[in-house]
């Protein structure tokens, strides 16, 4: 298949009576495909987010990529919907930077929230403008036509969607103010459709970025330094190059590489390259990274909430509590480690990727290899699950280095230790809590200071490390380059006290490389938070769920917690529990509740736990969750990113940190850097409030950020121990008991 | 390099390879299989896991050598979209993957573990797949749909 260089709107247009490129962009397809770079698309124009072609067959253009979390389904079901076609004639190409408009980064569980809207809206503009032209044709007001099954009809006479758009139906402007379908009408969101990407995961024929192979091309692997800011002194390949297959060795500052003609020849070389690197310590010692975050230099200093006199009533208060709550540095940890093929050529570069943000990274990418981003294509194919910025997209500068250094299509697959080693990393996290009570058990004053990384505005993503090490420098973690995500959101308590104080102090440095890591900030702040109010409530000598309803002033919120608790069992006393068990092994129970953002999504749990109090072993046997996220689009996929976020956070917060020391990360494998397995799974009790007259907020993240609090509650249930720094090892509840 | 001869999926697969080259590479380099999946190289996770003479082996710590005239049976081998195997199907009945990643492991583990114990209960389930991780959180389908496999039985 031979597809010229350029390929302008016109000429897709006259392939097939629409602006139609395939579905699935993998495999030959996709190599042809690739070689055309064309003229930007106009997305003020509805064709430009969607197409409808000859068969009637819907392609949706979706700058938002499936990552694992069923959005491929859900964005169907909206689009279906929202256009009147049947589920089956959607398909949506992701995340290509030439095709599809650039909608942000696929984070924050805001792909159904704010792309998928904007899908909806592209939908209903184009069920608009060929209602209006069938009316017009058939001489009959829009409201005398049924629409339905992609045609629009008056009586017997038939208009087909495919017939419209080949009038040019979708050639009208992207209106943001279109009226869309009210609750009611849906007929397909709110179905628990099945998702379309399962059969073919677990049957082998899925392509995912690891499995894609281009003509002609090599295998890359990075040699990294031995010091995270280590500079190269000296190399020798002279073993590598006696190696099977081996092609060459490219060196660019710091960045080392080699290539060769086989994947295990690739592994091979990487392993037989001798390089010196200059020594470097300059992480601070892991038992003092907390202290080292409060001790960084402030660059801005922000108030996400002041009311009253926080600082002046806890000076003076008669009973105040004062907390601190630790949340280590984590890893990502997908278990496929990062994948990218780049085909760099001197005036453009063609490149495969399963980056969550593909046009942020075709324009790193561009800057990196001296290009303008429109000679740089980056096509989408879906990897491991991400759940945040991991090694993807620097996968893909490796690979896009390596492949300007040779003159080939080079594939780069990182090995185990790069992903644990080296992706970005979830910052350390400290928060300080003081908090007073009235004589009636009323919070009276609260007061909330952490310090996250600086973030650098605007549409700024992470540092690529193939750039710093080809710069020779990976002074990555500096004020000029920092973004791990909107972390201050949720440092404001859900609650309504007389006086509050919540400061975030955002620091110039960070020991590594930050980025956003699923629900950023959000999990830590609300980790904080929530433990604190119980510790006030236990205080109090309340109930903790009776103890922060008299304190929230949201409905919404109060039905949450009230259909959480219901489902519970909740038995109201205070807490700690007076009758835990007998033995070794003690249980309790412990709350959380987020109204996430401040802005979105309710989310209510309980957590059953039990804990051995001479092993210190900590299981968590039970979640019960009560979530509301309005319009639920699928709910069966709600349920399923409600149980993944549970037991991914569940792991987060009992066994998981990075471990490192002066020099690097020293957590670079499953054996140091372990996670949940099967044994340690709760049970989940789910209740979804769906709310279709309203908005459809994210899930998958808020669920995240109430785990951490639960449990931690439901230690001091069941013991009498609070546990404020994680991740909470027996030998960290052993300590926290023996201090009762 | 050496020659070697395989039986995959029950077809004769005739390859030359270095002796110590993973069985995964050869699957997926040089034979084209996409099932088995590359995860940590270690024989930590479980991802590449092949069934090998009626063994759940990982195939990323398995040198072809040691594999020469044996049988091989990758997740491709037990069924396909159009015809899944019952446990493939009891998968997307359970819609027991989210990235789908490991998947292939969890598969190909129940399906020699299933063919050994086909009436296992929920906790011989779980101790069954304890050395393969999920990091999307689909533990409690997963077991389900193994769960759901072995009534099908």
């Amino acid at each position: 298949m031979s597809v010229p260089f350029a390929v302008t709107r016109r000429q897709f247009l006259q392939t097939g009576g629409a602006l139609v490129v395939g579905f699935s962009l993998a495999g030959s397809i996709g190599e042809a495909l690739g070689q055309t770079v064309g003229a930007p698309k106009n997305f003020k124009l509805v064709d430009a987010w969607l197409a409808i072609d000859a068969n009637g067959r819907v392609t949706v253009y979706s700058g938002h990529v499936e990552l694992g979390t069923g959005v491929e389904t859900a964005l169907t079901q909206m689009v279906a919907d929202e256009l009147d076609v049947p589920f089956a004639s959607v398909g949506i190409v992701q995340g290509d930077t030439l095709l599809t408009p650039d909608q942000g980064p696929t984070w924050g569980s805001l792909t159904i929230q704010v792309a998928g809207l904007q899908l909806r809206k592209a939908a209903a503009c184009a069920r608009r403008a060929m209602l209006a032209l069938a009316s017009a044709q058939l001489g009959a007001a829009p409201g005398d036509l049924q629409v339905a099954n992609g045609a629009i009809s008056r009586g017997r006479t038939r208009l087909t969607y495919a017939a419209l758009t080949r009038r040019r139906a979708l050639e009208v402007p992207f209106d943001e103010k279109v009226e869309l379908k009210k609750a009611g009408a849906f007929r397909i969101v709110g179905k628990s459709i099945p998702r379309v990407d399962i059969p073919a995961k677990v049957t082998g024929e899925f392509t995912y970025m690891q499995d894609f192979k281009v003509r002609g091309m090599l295998h890359g692997r990075v040699v990294r330094p031995t010091a995270m800011k280590g500079t190269l002194e000296s190399i020798d390949d002279s073993a590598a190059r006696k190696i099977p297959g081996f092609f060459t060795t490219v060196v660019k500052g710091n960045f080392v590489g080699v290539v060769a003609r086989t994947e295990w020849g690739a592994i091979k070389a990487m392993e037989a390259v001798e390089c010196r690197w200059s020594d470097w310590s300059g992480l601070p010692p892991m038992d003092q990274v907390y202290e080292t975050v409060k001790k960084t230099a402030v660059k801005q200093t922000i108030t996400p909430m002041k009311e009253g006199d926080a600082a002046g009533v806890l000076a003076s208060a008669a009973k105040r509590i004062d907390a601190t709550y630790e949340y280590p540095v984590q890893t990502h940890g997908s278990i496929g480690p990062s994948c990218s093929i780049a085909d760099v050529r001197h005036d453009r570069a063609l490149i495969w990727s399963a980056s969550q943000s593909t046009h942020w990274t075709q324009r790193q990418i561009a800057k990196m290899l001296g290009m303008n981003a429109e000679q740089v294509r980056i096509i989408y194919l879906e990897g491991a699950g991400c759940y945040g910025r991991n090694g993807h997209e620097d996968a893909t500068a490796d690979a896009a280095i390596l492949s300007q250094a040779i003159g080939r299509p080079v594939r780069v697959q990182w090995m185990r230790q790069d992903e644990h080693g080296w992706d970005p990393k979830a910052p350390p996290y400290v928060a300080d809590l003081q908090g007073a009570l009235d004589a009636t058990g009323n919070v009276l004053a609260w007061n909330f200071v952490t310090w996250l990384p600086f973030r650098i505005g605007g549409a700024v993503d992470v540092p690529l490390l193939a750039q710093d090490l080809v710069q020779g420098d990976v002074a990555i973690q500096t004020a000029d380059n920092m973004n791990a995500g909107t972390m201050e959101s949720d440092a404001k308590p859900p609650y309504t006290f007389p006086n509050v104080l919540s400061t975030v102090h955002k620091v110039a440095t960070t020991p590594f490389r930050p980025s956003w890591l699923r629900s950023p900030g959000r999990m830590q702040n609300t980790y904080a938070n929530e433990c604190f109010m119980d510790e006030l409530a236990a205080a109090a000598g309340a109930d903790p769920v009776a103890f922060r309803l008299k304190h929230l002033q949201d409905t919404r919120g109060t039905e949450c917690i009230d259909a959480c608790i219901k489902a519970a069992g909740w038995q109201t006393r205070p807490s700690p529990n007076k009758q835990p068990g007998t033995g070794d092994v003690v249980t309790g129970r412990g709350f959380s509740y987020v109204f996430y953002d401040n802005a979105r999504t309710y989310v209510s749990a309980v957590c059953d736990v039990e804990v051995n109090r001479k092993s210190g072993h900590v299981r968590a046997t039970r979640f019960v969750v009560a979530h509301d996220c309005g319009l639920i689009v699928n709910p069966d996929g709600v349920k399923a990113q409600i149980e993944g976020g549970i037991i991914q956070t569940l792991s987060r917060t009992l066994i998981e940190e990075v471990k490192w020391d002066g020099s690097r990360v020293t957590s670079v494998d499953w054996a140091s850097y372990p996670i949940l397995a099967f044994d340690a799974v709760p049970k989940i009790e789910i209740t979804l409030i769906d709310r279709p007259e309203k908005p459809a907020w994210g899930a998958g993240e808020p669920i995240c950020s109430v785990v951490p609090s639960a449990l931690s509650n439901a230690i001091f249930d069941a013991t009498g121990a609070r546990m404020r720094t994680a991740p909470y090892t027996p030998v960290r509840v052993q300590a926290a008991l023996a201090r009762l | 390099m050496k020659s070697f001869v395989l039986d995959v999926n029950g077809h004769t697969r005739s390859l030359k390879a270095e002796p110590e080259t993973p069985l995964l590479y050869v699957l997926r380099d040089q034979l084209g299989l996409k099932g088995p999946r590359f995860g940590c190289g270690l024989g930590q996770c479980g991802a590449c896991t092949v069934i090998i003479e009626g063994t759940a082996t990982r195939s990323c710590i398995t040198p072809v050598s040691t594999v020469h005239e044996k049988a091989v049976t990758t997740l491709e081998g037990l069924g396909s979209s159009r015809r899944p195997h019952r446990i493939q199907q009891a998968f997307i009945d359970s819609q027991a993957a989210q990235c789908g990643y490991c998947i292939n492991g969890m598969i190909m583990t129940a399906k020699a573990f299933l063919d050994k114990n086909p009436r296992p209960t929920e906790d011989d389930v779980r101790r069954a797949l304890a050395r393969n991780l999920c990091r999307c959180g689909t533990h409690p389908r997963i077991v389900d749909a193994v769960m759901h496999a072995a009534k099908g039985a």
